[in-house]
């Protein structure tokens, strides 16, 4: 029998692994099958390493503090100089926790203001491995409620939709994703169109008639029709408005900091949501938006 | 047993590296883990793509078209498992089962010890790597993507950049002869 050349069995192996890898793909597509069981394999294995991650980044960020203020306390015996440099130490760390707790004070009170809405909060623990996709892992899943296409929201808006959710934790789809799309309407106009990803920062309205009326800074909210996002959540801005061969390109900036995520909620419902008035207030005339125009769910649709 | 040895190939002898056992398991996890992690705490570097690094590296030090390869689609499964649903099995794994290949086999015949060698490769793969998904995403997924963009060379550079320093972290968990 001949022997095969060594640099023919890697040859044989490469096509061999590569016309798996297609017929993987494949697959996946004939059969809208997501080869859930390997996913499932890889997020058991990466997932308790990133949450030691965060816990560990949480802890270097407090020794990183803590380690300056001792040494502004150290210096503070020998001179009033720095004693003052210690103190100008502690005013920046006393500024980040304000913010840090301004941040889930805003959680709170939106959790306070929804109280009788069905909503798991959750933590921000990973991203997707890759530009490929826009999606965030959390860190809660199956255990806690958490099931897929379940709307996932900030306080200042969507944020996406769960697209897997595991035992432990879930992942997020953002609406800055290609794939991704929420049921969506104009407040002033009360046009209704899908608004989606394109892998920017920016989302955009599709499907809005070039001879409809869309002006830039107008709000845009959920409008319910996609079945997952309750009416009235805000979604974003319109920042420019182009004419199309059809449809208007519209571009929108989101509500939510989606590059900034670190805690989300989850709805278990789909009840309709308020969100504070006090931050449309501040956003409104800077983005000419009529003051008499509301953004938020009517009070009627609030209660349970 | 020696650790390395030597391939011969007229004139040329290139040195093949093993590594201690576990690091390239342990290096395969902490850098699919780190690539999850940089979008939440460290913004804007989502253009980094450290599974693809570590599979260059390990191409070019194993210098084994066949262990290359595997590992290349080992890792470009695993990223495309952690990417979510809507990026399918085998997108990642086609692009980095290549690029292992490749490594390894350039890694065979030319010595790619070179912070400057590196530089160039790691260069020349990532595009190679954006290259081959694209065609992967155009003829098998039928979705329309760009061949060029201006992310691609910026991606290049800045990920060359990062190898050449990550490379020679790399190199202390090779076991010495």
């Amino acid at each position: 029998m001949v022997a095969i050349p060594s640099r023919h069995r890697s040859l044989a192996l490469l096509a061999g692994v590569l016309l798996a890898q297609i017929l993987l793909l494949a697959v996946q597509i004939k059969r809208d099958s997501r080869g859930r069981l390997i996913r499932v394999w890889a997020i058991s294995t990466v997932t308790p390493f990133e949450r030691v991650g965060a816990w560990s980044v949480g802890k270097v960020r407090g020794v990183w503090h803590h380690y300056f203020a001792l040494q502004g306390t150290s210096r503070e015996n020998e001179t009033l100089r720095t004693e003052n440099d210690a103190l100008k130490l502690s005013i920046a760390q006393l500024q980040t926790k304000a913010a840090e707790a301004d941040r889930l004070g805003a959680l709170l009170n939106f959790k306070t203001l929804n109280e009788k809405v069905a909503m798991v909060g959750a933590r921000v623990i990973g991203a997707s491995a890759g530009t490929a996709s826009r999606t965030i892992e959390i860190d809660r899943g199956e255990r806690d409620g958490i099931r897929r296409n379940q709307p996932v929201i900030t306080p200042d808006g969507a944020v996406g939709k769960v697209i897997e959710a595991y035992r432990d934790s879930a992942q997020v789809l953002l609406l800055t994703d290609k794939d991704s799309g929420i049921g969506a309407m104009l407040v002033n106009s009360r046009i209704q169109s899908p608004v989606g990803g394109t892998g920017e920062p920016m989302l955009t309205m599709k499907y809005v008639a070039n001879d409809d009326t869309v002006k830039a800074g107008e709000k845009i909210v959920t409008s319910g029709m996609d079945k997952i996002f309750p009416r009235d959540v805000p979604v974003g801005t319109v920042l420019e408005v182009k004419q199309g061969n059809t449809f208007k390109q519209i571009r929108v900036t989101p509500a939510a900091n989606l590059d900034r995520l670190e805690e989300v909620f989850v709805l278990l419902t789909q009840a309709p949501l308020e969100f504070q008035k006090e931050a449309e207030a501040e956003s409104a005339p800077a983005q000419s938006v009529p003051a008499e125009t509301p953004v938020t769910a009517p009070p009627a649709a609030v209660k349970p | 047993m020696n650790d390395t040895f030597e391939l011969r190939s007229g004139d040329t002898h290139i040195e093949v590296h093993k590594f201690f056992p576990g690091a390239i398991a342990g290096v395969t996890i902490f850098a699919l883990v780190l690539q999850a992690a940089f979008p939440v705490y460290v913004h804007r570097l989502d253009f980094l793509d450290l599974p693809l690094l570590i599979t260059i590296y390990f191409g070019l030090s194993r210098r084994n078209p066949s262990t290359g390869l595997l590992l290349g689609t080992t890792i470009g499964l695993l990223q495309d498992s952690l990417s979510g649903p809507t990026v399918p099995l085998g997108l990642y794994g086609i692009a980095k089962t290549v690029v292992g290949y490749l490594a390894s086999s350039i890694g065979a015949r030319l010595d790619t010890e070179h912070p400057l060698a590196r530089f160039a490769l790691t260069a020349g793969f990532f595009v190679l790597h954006q290259a081959v998904m694209v065609l992967t995403r155009r003829l098998l997924l039928a979705q329309p993507e760009a061949w060029f963009n201006m992310h691609l060379v910026v991606g290049a550079a800045l990920n060359a950049v990062v190898a050449v320093p990550l490379f020679l972290l790399l190199d202390r968990l090779r076991r010495s002869s």
